[in-house]
């Protein structure tokens, strides 16, 4: 029997979060947990996520109630063996409350800060997390998205990986300037932000029109693309629910923005206030309306996207790994069929247009599998 | 993103626009300072500093200081705007616009309106208004009331950094004349503000806070007085909605009746005066369109109907505390007929 204690935290779940509600314990104090059960729902200004053992163990405290607010880093609970002695709990309980406050200075000196970059001639803005070493992973997020969009992937996946984040051009805090709005500008400049970074060759994961940038980049430059995780991607049947891309382009009320926005989503109330705010703020920048409705032009003219070679497609010889959520009100999970080669499609129940927020975990998972 | 203040808002608003387009002009009284007089130049940037500068990165060509004459500057700031400038004048202190009511009523509020649609007055005026600097009664009033009263004006009451810089953007952008309110007791109020340019559009509450119980319509400072009774009384179970209208005219009727609907429960909260004022004015609408829908009186929360007092105990007092608005929605919330 292990005598370790494993301290459960409050996650940092994206840049701006500073606290976090605990809605609801999903596991009893004194039960047995598995690594990865889900054992807390957490809710942010921004969102609610579920939040996995990070071991297995015995839940031995609960240390935060149900409906209590507290900082990142506070601790929520505790895991351990039913042999440890409450007293060891309890020590180690005092000694954490103890160094808190000297915890969470070194972890804000130490967060990650976006930084830009000049690729294609234009400034770019992207986050980097994690250990140097090994294939980088690029994450890439889809049409009117930002970095933000990876809140719960990129931390976690970071623990293990070298893990970059961008703003694609007309998006988050990147140059508003998207030329021609088609994917020959995308992947060029796509191209060159991993040249100005200094990355030779990563897996790339990329979302709903991101995910269309990756397999287009991996066909065009098929040396650079270790592998890819494509989520709901884009590009691979001409269907495509223009009600979210015009009415995204059109809303300027936070009613409206907030009926577009639950397309994106199988349970609305994901949907939170901030998120509504952040889109509005990002919407109302000089050049984002142009760039979008230029991107949606060159994208999806006449209302449909412009499918991509199959037959291309096939031969990669680069692994993909497909993750669509079965209720996905943009893209049809049909188009996940029409792929062949070495690609693996997994369907997520219950999930729609955003399995890497909705599913956060288990989308984690798939990721670290594809990597091998 | 980084913290800017109010201040820092309206500057960098300003300045982004003076480099966008050539024909945006900054006039008024000391906004650069030291003008005509050895000494420093941009000595001053506006009495508080909001135009600093400007003066040296424009240069005197666009950064123009003016004589102690409102009627006279104002006057050429309309005249400017109505034959192709985008003037940005600063006059100062709200409780100085008696002397330019002509230029600003009968000129610069009708040229539109009168000439057929065909003339734009593309004109933003800044002003300070409001209490609680201890600067007495001819400097501490919120006059906005009368300019929204008259029809051809725009009437611009930004509550917070973020809302400075879009709302004076969209102002300078604007082809009509708008006066823009800011309050000077914010003007180191600090929040996360965008580096890049951006517009607020008019006439769009935005709602700071949402709740089921009750309604609080505030304005300017207000706002953020309303959103601490809301966090507070969240607690206490009262979750209340926080309407901040952004513009007096156009006035975003639409969200506010929707709101008042909602809750059925509302208080308005307004520095200025409470006759004739904007909190009567809704209160009004609220009254006329949603009668049904009310589950108890709106109150208002306002100062008395006196002049802003110079004493500061009873500055302090005259001015809509977050006590008094905390009072006023524990009242209607828990009002039964």
């Amino acid at each position: 029997m292990s005598d370790r204690i494993q301290a459960i935290t409050m996650p940092k779940w994206g840049l701006a979060m500073e606290e976090g509600m605990v809605v609801a314990w999903l596991a009893e104090e004194g039960g047995a947990v598995e690594a990865g059960q889900e054992i807390l729902e957490i809710e942010t200004t921004k969102i609610t996520n579920v939040y996995e053992a990070p071991a297995a163990g015995t839940l031995r405290r609960r240390g935060v109630a149900e409906g209590e607010t507290v900082p990142v880093g506070a601790l929520l609970g505790l895991l351990a063996a039913p042999s440890v002695p409450d007293a060891a709990l309890d020590a180690f309980i005092e000694n954490f409350n103890a160094n808190f406050a000297v915890k969470v200075a070194e972890a804000e000196a130490a967060a990650p800060e976006p930084e830009t970059v000049t690729a294609g001639g234009i400034g770019l803005n992207y986050l980097r997390m994690g250990s140097e070493g090994g294939t980088p992973l690029v994450l890439i997020h889809g049409f009117g998205g930002d970095l933000n969009n990876w809140l719960f992937n990129q931390p976690a996946l970071s623990e293990t990986h070298d893990v970059l984040a961008l703003d694609l051009p007309g998006h988050g805090r990147s140059s508003k300037e998207v030329g021609a709005g088609d994917m020959a500008m995308m992947t060029g400049v796509f191209g060159d932000f991993l040249d100005a970074v200094g990355i030779e060759r990563a897996h790339l994961v990329g979302h709903s029109m991101g995910g269309t940038l990756a397999l287009v980049f991996a066909m065009e430059k098929p040396e650079r693309v270790a592998g890819l995780t494509l989520i709901a991607p884009a590009g691979l049947g001409p269907e495509i629910n223009m009600d979210f891309i015009d009415g995204f382009i059109g809303a300027g009320k936070r009613k409206e923005m907030r009926s577009v926005l639950e397309l994106l989503v199988a349970d609305p109330a994901l949907i939170s206030r901030d998120m509504i705010n952040d889109v509005l703020k990002y919407k109302r920048l000089d050049g984002v309306d142009r760039a979008l409705r230029a991107l949606a032009e060159g994208l999806f003219p006449d209302g449909q996207q412009a499918t991509l070679a199959l037959d291309d497609v096939a031969r990669l010889q680069a692994p993909i790994s497909v993750i669509w959520g079965q209720n996905d009100r943009i893209l049809p999970v049909a188009h996940a069929d029409t792929l062949r080669g070495q690609v693996q499609v997994h369907r997520l129940e219950g999930v729609g247009h955003m399995p890497h927020m909705e599913a956060a975990a288990q989308v984690n998972r798939l990721i670290e599998a594809a990597l091998g | 993103m980084a913290k800017k203040s109010y201040r820092q808002a309206i500057n960098e608003a300003i300045a982004q626009e003076m480099h966008r387009d050539p024909t945006v002009i900054v006039m008024g009284e000391d906004n650069a300072g030291g003008m005509g007089a050895p000494g420093e130049d941009d000595a001053w940037g506006g009495v508080l500093g909001v135009t600093k500068g400007l003066m040296p990165e424009f240069g005197r060509e666009r950064v123009l200081d003016t004589p102690i004459s409102e009627s006279a500057f104002i006057g050429a700031a309309v005249g400017a705007a109505a034959t192709g400038l985008r003037p940005v004048a600063e006059l100062m202190f709200a409780d100085f616009m008696g002397v330019c009511f002509d230029q600003i009523f009968n000129q610069a509020g009708k040229f539109r309106y009168m000439f057929g649609g065909k003339a734009v007055t593309p004109l933003v005026v800044r002003t300070m208004y409001g209490a609680g600097f201890r600067a007495a009664s001819q400097h501490s009033q919120c006059l906005y009331p009368i300019f929204t009263h008259t029809p051809g004006l725009k009437v611009v009451l930004p509550s917070s950094p973020y809302e400075a810089k879009g709302l004076m953007i969209q102002a300078i952008r604007d082809n009509d004349p708008v006066i823009f309110f800011e309050h000077k007791v914010m003007y180191d109020d600090e929040e996360e503000v965008p580096d890049e340019a951006y517009t607020i559009p008019f006439g769009e509450a935005n709602l700071t806070r949402e709740g089921d119980d009750v309604t609080i319509v505030a304005l300017g400072r207000m706002v953020s007085f309303a959103n601490q009774v809301a966090d507070k009384l969240d607690k206490d179970g009262i979750s209340c909605t926080v309407v901040d209208p952004r513009t007096t005219s156009p006035l975003d009727v639409d969200t506010i009746l929707e709101c008042a609907e909602e809750t059925g429960r509302v208080v308005v909260v307004d520095e200025a005066s409470p006759r004739c004022g904007m909190a009567s004015d809704i209160a009004a609408l609220i009254g006329q369109n949603v009668f049904g829908a009310l589950k108890a009186p709106v109150r208002m929360v306002t100062p008395p109907h006196t002049p802003v007092p110079f004493a500061p105990e009873l500055e302090d007092a005259y001015i809509p505390s977050v006590d008094k608005i905390e009072a006023a929605v524990r009242d209607v919330a828990g009002y039964a007929r």
